[in-house]
């Protein structure tokens, strides 16, 4: 303490409230997410109780028979922390060891595929099976004391196929991802190297589109899609389709609606990147398609993996464009959602549709997790460079 | 580089955005003075029954839509209406006799003029709002012990990276008619509360989302910035003899000037185009925004129709506020261009 100057020590008042603020804060920030993840795993009963306590502590899901004792607490945790550790220290040296030199990133996505699969296949079905003879064994140990089932995640993913979703906003959202990037990175370096007015312009033009709401855009989208079928048939022959619907129609779309904001972001990215170095390789007789390819390729990965991230969650997060531009059959996951608010009469239907809204979170909450430095370097690379 | 290396870089990317948001812009300027609907025609049918003596006939006059012989569908046809869609979204004469006889809740009966009034005042309330907040998270955070700033940032980043549908629903579910904010509430003020059987209450639960979801944004650029304060400006305030709030007034916030007008432009922007809240709180019936308004015209009504060329002139009229919100901002980036900074 004694190398702080007096002056910039805080009075205990200060740095009371400052504290008591910020715990405010994320109390604030993490209670409605928190809420619904404990609600999703309750019965109707618990999860609109009066009580908050009844509502985390599940007394009717208890009754029902479903519940976790102490037991399965403690073991559940254990498991959960050896999971996050061996995932972070193990597995990372392992995919370095096993995978061929050049292909670190294949051997990535194997190796997570592979662990997200053990860990499902371990935490979901060996380990109930499991604890399911110790618990009477153990006594007063393995009485259930937590109310917790997972019946509505069932009704959702299984009975009403929400799998069908998931999947199409997988199909949009990797769409979205690869094509904004590869489209995206070429026109950032482009920007980037060209001191030209043109590029001046476009990437004023690119910040006036940025701020055009998607609705007006869908307006213009929307009659043309339903009758392309009609309007490309001199073009295209019997075989025209009709947009309307297509997944990779609202692939498209995203893909430019996300094209200003990916352009500007990636061009301050690689405007950090030095010139001589692409200037060196010039010089040793690349072409620019050649020093794009073999020196600034390697060394953009951090900007791509950041802007990628952001086109991740618009169009993952997109509620306006798919809804309507895709029809009922091919939903994406937040659109889909809205279904319930028609159906949601009774008290289970809404705790369907909040266990829907979790299952929705879920992936973003994994998301932060890995990726927070990331995402925190791209909302301040546009800002502070920008 | 050359031209025309640098069109192979961007010429791509530039095809889209020609394709997908110049040429839709061109197609709702045009749609918003015509409009395509079914030919009609008025069929006249006798039906008769049996009756005493005579029968008893009666004419209808039905108008069917046209269909056409040979590939089965109804016949349409597009004409130019000049200003007619315009006038449907404005309705200019009833508006006009709503203010003349101060009639504000006759003006808020037409759709346009309220949802204009509640994105206007959505994005002016929550502006102050949202630096503020964003302001005072980035300078506790900063005061905060090292060790903690890493969790801190992580639960932060939760209300923004969260679907905005999701997290308006979220906050609708602590405070539907038995969730468990409403049950405190009611507990506490020992009344009935129902959060979202009037306007004010839901516009309220708005704001609050808005700031919640967008204050981490803020708070993670300021944070930024507080990382780059001059510290010899810091001390020699502080020999100066300047208070902490002098030094925050004089010193730090003029050093996050650029930062606050930045984060003003993109919350402008972004807070103009409220839709998502409308959709998760249920609000349509109560309060609409400029934007749901162009969504609602969009979706298919029970009957399967598509209101194309009024969603078309509400979307342009949409775009001239847009247009209003960045002239400022262009004025400034030509100045800056001409001026050589670039």
């Amino acid at each position: 303490m004694s190398d702080i100057p007096r002056a910039m020590r805080q009075p205990f008042a200060l740095k009371f409230g400052s504290a008591a603020f910020l715990a405010f804060w994320c109390l604030l920030a993490a209670f409605p997410i928190f809420w619904i993840a404990v609600m999703s795993f309750k019965s109707p009963v618990d999860a609109f109780a009066a009580s908050p306590f009844d509502v985390i502590f599940g007394p009717a899901t208890r009754a029902a028979g479903d519940g976790l004792s102490i037991l399965d607490i403690v073991v559940g945790v254990v498991v959960l922390f050896y999971t996050v550790k061996l995932a972070l220290g193990w597995l990372p040296r392992k995919v370095v060891e096993w995978a061929p030199g050049g292909q670190v990133w294949a051997g990535w996505i194997i190796g997570v595929i592979g662990y997200a699969l053990g860990f499902v296949l371990f935490f979901f079905f060996v380990l109930p099976a499991v604890l399911g003879v110790l618990n009477p064994i153990l006594g007063p140990l393995g009485n259930p004391v937590l109310g917790l089932t997972t019946i509505h995640y069932q009704s959702v993913w299984v009975d009403n196929q929400f799998y069908q979703n998931f999947l199409n906003s997988l199909l949009v959202t990797g769409g979205v991802v690869t094509v904004s990037l590869t489209v995206g990175t070429l026109a950032g370096y482009g920007l980037a190297r060209s001191g030209s007015n043109i590029a001046f312009w476009l990437l004023i033009i690119a910040l006036i589109f940025r701020a055009l709401p998607h609705s007006v855009l869908v307006a213009g989208y929307l009659p043309v899609f339903i009758n392309s079928a009609e309007i490309l048939r001199p073009i295209l022959g019997e075989n025209a389709p009709t947009l309307y619907g297509q997944p990779l129609a609202v692939i498209a779309v995203l893909v430019s609606i996300n094209q200003p904001f990916t352009i500007w972001m990636l061009r301050s990215f690689f405007q950090n990147i030095p010139n001589e170095l692409d200037e060196a390789a010039r010089v040793d007789g690349c072409t620019h398609f050649q020093a794009f390819r073999w020196v600034i390729m390697p060394v953009m990965w951090p900007g791509v993996i950041t802007t990628g991230l952001f086109s991740f969650l618009l169009a993952y997060n997109d509620f306006l464009v798919t809804s309507l531009l895709l029809d009922a059959t091919n939903q994406t996951m937040v659109p889909a959602i809205a279904g319930y608010f028609n159906r949601e009469t009774t008290t289970t239907d809404q705790v369907e549709a909040v266990a829907a809204a979790v299952s929705i979170t879920a992936p973003l909450f994994l998301l932060v997790m890995v990726f927070q430095r990331q995402i925190v370097s791209g909302l301040t690379a546009g800002a502070v460079k920008g | 580089m050359k031209f025309k290396t640098f069109i192979w870089f961007v010429g791509p990317s530039l095809f889209l955005m020609l394709l997908f948001i110049a040429a839709p812009l061109v197609s709702v300027f045009l749609d918003s003075f015509r409009i395509t609907q079914p030919v009609v025609q008025t069929v006249e049918t006798e039906t008769c029954s049996a009756g005493f003596l005579q029968q008893t006939c009666t004419t209808t006059i039905n108008t069917v839509p046209v269909i056409d012989e040979e590939t089965g569908r109804v016949v349409t046809t597009t004409e130019w209406v000049g200003w007619l869609s315009y006038e449907r979204v404005l309705e200019p004469r009833r508006a006009w006799d709503a203010i003349r006889s101060f009639d504000y809740n006759g003006l808020m009966q037409i759709d346009f003029w309220a949802a204009l009034r509640f994105t206007v005042m959505f994005t002016l309330v929550t502006l102050p709002l949202v630096i503020g907040v964003g302001l005072a998270i980035a300078l506790a955070v900063n005061n905060a012990a090292k060790s903690l700033r890493g969790p801190i940032i992580f639960v932060s980043l939760l209300p923004f990276i969260i679907t905005p549908v999701i997290g308006s629903l979220s906050i609708y579910w602590l405070f539907v008619g038995d969730g468990i904010l409403t049950r405190g509430l009611e507990a506490w003020l020992d009344r009935d509360i129902a959060m979202f059987a009037q306007a004010w209450t839901i516009e309220l639960l708005m704001l609050f989302y808005r700031v919640w979801h967008v204050a981490p944004f803020a708070f993670v650029i300021f944070y930024a910035g507080l990382q780059t304060v001059n510290q010899d400006t810091l001390e020699s305030a502080i020999i100066d003899g300047a208070s902490r709030w002098d030094r925050l007034r004089y010193v730090i916030i003029p050093h996050l000037m650029p930062l606050i007008v930045f984060i003003a432009l993109i919350h402008l922007m972004d807070s103009y185009r409220v839709f998502d809240e409308i959709v998760g709180f249920r609000a349509q019936a109560y309060v609409i925004s400029l934007q749901w308004l162009t969504f609602d015209f969009l979706a298919a009504d029970d009957a399967g129709n598509r209101a194309f060329s009024r969603a078309s002139a509400s979307a342009m009229l949409t775009m001239i506020g847009i247009v209003i919100l960045l002239i400022p901002l262009l004025r400034r980036t030509w100045r800056d261009h001409k001026g050589g900074s670039h």
